[in-house]
């Protein structure tokens, strides 16, 4: 065999086991968190609270923390989908494909993506000592969906990209105007992508610690107001394996399982979505 | 003019408003936070801030210097440790990998993208520090008794640790715009070269990689950026305590992100604190629009 050969075998190997490691550390990184959360989780850890001394090892569970990241998400996403949706559609179909304005948008939503979510939470922060807030629900949702909003954003926007232009033109050559092509034609059209864009979203939302860190603060409470702290199931994890107590930090594995099965689903569902939503796409 | 045209007429309106908010959003971020640093721009020279590893709040000693190379340090180590690998990857998937491989394998990295950044630091806690105590650091300092590998730090929590889960962290941004841009090199091009009789390998060597070095670049500067600013992962593994200057792999080392996110709680009690505290905020946002506005500037470029 010649030099060549034996030279594309090799970058060969090479590459598949650098798959190999990147593939592997995910299933790594699953399976060690099951393998440590498994043994803590029992039934206390999602239907109770934290109970008396819970970070020195008494009763409870994390539920605060599950309910509270579960608002947290959900109110995020919420308001990152009144802006996002109208934003993602003002860039497919009311800006001409190559204007420079929509260029330019598409480029600061880029930049705004690769903000990071610490920055988010600092900024959210100073955002509440301007409007004299204290550490909040609120807070917490508005430095989420400075967060998050890019990504669905720029998600919806290659969602809606991807809609044949025929289509639209079809619908604008009936007299409808663009507006009712967007609301009636498209939206159906790009149903799985926007709804994944939007899962996708609400994940990184509860997945994430740094912002806030800064603005909902934590609690021991379930959430119950707007304007009240709390608690995060990021967060939960975070202070619980930062106790030296060894039960706690089991109870922090355990958590860390939830998140991660949340965040499984949340993925799955997304898929079966995508498959069952895709069946009204006229291709 | 009709109802339903004014009513399409208002939603553009509306539309226009919005997307003006987004683009605004970059500069009051700017804003805000820079509003907040001034107070301690007033007091202490940028000089003073920017190159003083003193960092005694008490004394009104700000010195960032030390958080700033804890950030190079483990974005380098974090860089080193995941270039090649997503390169690998990125090109086995878009040139080797079978269909059905494929498409086993995207799901997963794009699952890898998804994992909250908490997990990443629980796994870097439970796996990756312990292996770098009880295997990294012994055989390295052992047998390779120079810089950077010499510490006296034996916990495992260190800038090693520190890169190589944000290193696993970065994974999925490379990989997958590495795999976009070689998508976009045109089949011709490699008819052309198989034709002459080059291997496969050779074509990727000469004409695919060469075609999209820009990218691969790119793709490296926003995984960087993306490094650069990881918070919640770095400060559960890469120690973060105080220490002068980083001087080996297995040193802790105290970014900017985590040192932001461990003061939240002490920042009002003592003046200009919370003032230091945003401007190395106001630091790593510059960091990150800059490194972002190059990768982005790139790789638009390259795709037209």
């Amino acid at each position: 065999m010649n030099k060549r050969k034996l030279e594309e075998i090799f970058f060969k190997i090479l590459m598949m086991t650098s798959a190999f490691i990147v593939v592997g550390s995910l299933v790594f990184i699953v399976t060690t968190i099951f393998i440590k959360g498994f043994p803590a989780l029992n039934l206390d850890m999602i239907t109770k609270t934290p109970e008396g001394g819970y970070y020195i090892g008494k009763e409870g569970g994390v539920l605060n923390a599950i309910l509270g990241s579960i608002i947290l998400g959900l109110g995020s996403t919420f308001l990152e989908i009144l802006i996002a949706l109208p934003l993602a559609f003002y860039l497919n179909l009311y800006l001409d494909k190559k204007s420079r304005f929509a260029f330019i948008i598409r480029f600061f939503l880029d930049i705004l993506w690769g903000i990071p979510s610490i920055v988010y939470g600092a900024f959210g922060f100073t955002l509440m000592l301007f409007f004299g807030l204290k550490a909040s629900l609120l807070a917490g949702i508005i430095a989420l969906s400075f967060v998050v909003l890019p990504i669905m954003v720029r998600s919806m926007d290659e969602v809606l990209k991807m809609v044949p232009v025929e289509l639209e033109e079809a619908s604008l050559s009936l007299g409808a105007t663009k507006l009712e092509t967007g609301i009636k034609v498209i939206i159906k059209q790009a149903m799985p992508g926007l709804l994944t864009a939007v899962l996708i979203a609400f994940g990184r939302g509860i997945s994430d610690a740094a912002a806030v860190l800064f603005t909902t603060g934590f609690t021991d409470n379930l959430p119950s107001s707007l304007f009240k702290p709390v608690a995060s199931l990021p967060l939960a994890i975070f202070f619980q394996l930062g106790t030296p107590f060894e039960e706690v930090q089991a109870r922090g594995y355990a958590s860390a399982l939830i998140l991660t099965v949340i965040i499984l689903l949340i993925s799955i569902v997304s898929r079966i979505l995508t498959k069952r939503f895709s069946r009204h796409i006229i291709k | 003019m009709t109802i339903r045209k004014f009513k399409d007429l208002l939603a553009k309106k509306i539309m226009g408003l919005l997307a003006g908010l987004a683009l605004s959003l970059v500069f009051l971020i700017i804003l805000g936070l820079f509003s907040r640093s001034k107070s301690i721009l007033a007091v202490n020279s940028l000089k003073d801030l920017l190159f003083s590893t003193s960092w005694h709040p008490t004394q009104g000693k700000f010195g960032l210097l030390n958080f700033i190379l804890g950030t190079v340090w483990v974005t380098t180590i974090a860089v080193i440790i995941s270039v090649p690998l997503s390169i690998l990857t990125g090109i086995y998937l878009a040139e080797y990998a079978p269909r059905r491989v494929r498409e086993f394998i995207k799901p997963l990295i794009d699952l890898l993208a998804g994992i909250s950044p908490v997990i990443y630091g629980v796994w870097g806690g439970v796996v990756i520090v312990p292996l770098v105590r009880d295997y990294l650091m012994p055989f390295l300092s052992g047998k390779l008794r120079f810089f950077p590998f010499i510490s006296d730090n034996y916990t495992g929590y260190s800038a090693l640790a520190g890169g190589i889960v944000l290193a696993v962290m970065v994974f999925p941004i490379i990989i997958s715009i590495i795999d976009e841009i070689i998508k976009t090199v045109p089949l011709e091009m490699r008819e052309a070269s198989l034709s002459l009789g080059a291997t496969k390998w050779e074509t990727v060597k000469y004409v695919v990689l060469k075609r999209v070095r820009p990218g691969i670049i790119a793709a490296i500067i926003l995984g960087l950026s993306r490094a650069v600013g990881e918070t919640i992962a770095v400060l559960m593994v890469a120690g973060c305590s105080l220490q002068e200057f980083p001087k080996s792999i297995f040193d802790t080392a105290y970014p900017l992100p985590a040192f932001i996110a461990n003061t939240y709680g002490e920042m009002m009690s003592i003046p200009l604190y919370d003032s230091a505290v945003l401007l190395a905020a106001f630091i790593l946002l510059l960091m990150t629009i800059l490194f972002n506005m190059l990768g982005w500037g790139i790789l638009l470029r390259v795709k037209e």
